[in-house]
């Protein structure tokens, strides 16, 4: 069953949801075939992320994803969020996704890893 | 026993189509996506299987009793496409792959003939297959692209056909019933307006001619279009009309085989209508296939089909009004779409939990992403219905929404 009590509990009272003014950079992901929309902030230091927001609508799958990863990514370094795999979001959710739900799952990974490209790439010296 | 309040035997019917006896997960399937594309009938799955057991042949250039007798099946098919839509003979009638290819090959070939600066006239509430061909060919050619708005309801603004239809605009190109909003648009009456302005009237009728009587000549059309999968039929295989006139004025849209008459090294002449436009070896089961859908349908006779779209659209309408929390869009007279969300919960969580009971709808922005925009939706649920349907499904699709808001506990 994809609508486990824990997705619905993350969709119905997301984590670390809103913005943050000063984050160190922020991004934003839109799935056009759902109409899912995340856009996540991120403030790193020493390269570590010390706190994340995340911001969006949408599915309940891609809204549940975004909440549970800004749990997990806390504290983690940079290096290591640029491992997570498909895999890892599979696991983090534990419900069987069809491969058309799997866009809305992983919605929450691409804004997560984008936003560290563009960290990397325009914004870090 | 059935409750229905139809004088066809829906029972008999829901018999002619396999499909309908499958359970998913576990539940019998409740099939409501009728407008992204129809079951078929056993005499259209069986049609197509005799011409391959039987006479499977390349059509008209084989010179054996193979071949004759797959060109006179597919030539026939041409036939009873023109009598269903009431055009005057099957030399108005183009086999396409599907809708989207009819328009694009009306696009391309009507464009190539417009000046700088002329106008085209589309809707808001057009499918992506009646709006980027035009779209992109206008950015291309330097065309105007002008939107007619929708009201409140969801149905064409008067005043807005007015403003977007004039003697500026050189093809009006519209729906003939919207795949979200279930609109019935007045396609007599704009083609009328367009005529009077020397523009064409081109139909995307994708959504009409499965579900309604049509008359071409009725409706003035110039053009109108549609696919033989929404109606019965195969994929693979569509329809374009055309008037007579039009058609022979027209460049072809694909070059190559049996559209040519004569082929030099200097030149080629086209073949005769419809061939003309029929390029390359056709698909020759799916044009017999639509041949034995469209028999199938003209059996039970189109008004009843209307008849009982708009029985199953009303209850459906009705018991989904019942519902707390639910937003219908579009206006009270509709084909038989209806499309719908339920409070704030995602269309694609509510599409996903009626899964799991076996019902099929569909869900998202249903290729019309201008007209979410003007919706202020992501995305909708949508429901549509065809005539093997039941008030029985609808019932167990409207248990299902109770399903999804007790899931979201909303």
């Amino acid at each position: 069953m994809m609508y486990q009590e824990n997705i619905l509990d993350h969709y119905k009272s997301p984590r670390n949801f809103g913005k943050i003014d000063k984050a160190s950079v922020h991004h934003h992901e839109y799935n056009p075939l759902c109409g899912d929309e995340i856009e996540m902030f991120l403030v790193i230091e020493d390269k570590k992320i010390v706190d994340v927001k995340f911001n969006g609508h949408g599915c309940a799958i891609s809204q549940a994803s975004a909440s549970m990863l800004t749990e997990q990514i806390k504290g983690k370094s940079v290096e290591e969020l640029k491992k997570l795999t498909k895999e890892n979001i599979l696991e983090m959710l534990g419900i069987p996704l069809s491969p058309v739900r799997l866009k809305c799952a992983l919605l929450s990974l691409d804004t997560l890893k984008n936003s560290i490209l563009i960290y990397e790439k325009y914004i870090e010296r | 026993m059935l409750s229905t309040k139809t004088i066809l035997d829906i029972e008999s019917i829901r018999k002619d189509f396999p499909i309908l006896q499958r359970r998913v997960h576990g539940k019998p399937l409740v099939y409501f996506d009728n407008a992204a594309t129809s079951q078929k009938p056993k005499q259209v799955i069986e049609a197509m299987e005799f011409y391959y057991k039987n006479y499977n042949a390349n059509i008209h250039r084989s010179i054996h009793e193979l071949g004759e007798e797959a060109t006179a099946k597919f030539e026939e098919a041409h036939g009873k496409i023109a009598d269903f839509i009431k055009a005057d003979s099957y030399q108005n009638i183009i086999f396409t792959k599907n809708t989207t290819e009819s328009l694009n090959l009306v696009a391309y070939s009507l464009t190539a003939g417009l000046k700088k600066g002329d106008e085209i006239a589309v809707s808001q509430m057009e499918h992506h297959s009646n709006f980027v061909p035009w779209q992109q060919l206008a950015k291309q050619r330097g065309l105007k692209l002008k939107f007619i708005k929708i009201d409140d309801e969801g149905k064409l603004d008067g005043e807005s056909i007015r403003e977007n239809i004039t003697k500026k605009t050189k093809i009006v190109s519209l729906t003939h019933v919207s795949n979200v909003l279930g609109t019935i648009n007045p396609i007599g009456e704009i083609a009328k307006i367009a005529h009077e302005n020397d523009a064409l009237m081109v139909v995307d009728g994708a959504q009409a001619a499965p579900h309604m009587p049509i008359d071409v000549k009725k409706l003035d059309a110039d053009f109108y279009a549609f696919s033989g999968h929404k109606m019965l039929g195969p994929t693979g295989i569509g329809v374009l009309y055309g008037k007579k006139e039009l058609l022979e004025s027209m460049q072809p849209f694909l070059y190559g085989g049996e559209m040519i008459r004569e082929v030099t090294f200097d030149g080629t002449s086209f073949n005769e209508l419809p061939w003309k436009f029929e390029a390359g070896t056709m698909n020759i089961a799916e044009g017999v296939g639509l041949g034995v859908a469209i028999d199938y349908l003209t059996k039970i006779g189109m008004n009843h089909v209307q008849g009982r779209d708009k029985e199953l659209v009303s209850y459906a309408v009705e018991k989904l009004s019942e519902v707390d929390g639910v937003t219908i869009y579009g206006p009270k007279e509709r084909g038989a779409v209806v499309s719908f969300n339920v409070d704030n919960i995602h269309a694609h969580d509510v599409a996903q939990i009626l899964d799991s009971e076996g019902v099929a709808i569909r869900a998202g922005h249903h290729c019309c992403m201008p007209l979410m925009s003007v919706l202020k939706v992501p995305a909708t649920a949508r429901a549509s219905f065809y005539l093997y349907n039941t008030e029985q499904e609808i019932d167990a699709f409207i248990n299902g929404i109770h399903k999804v808001k007790n899931v979201f506990g909303v």
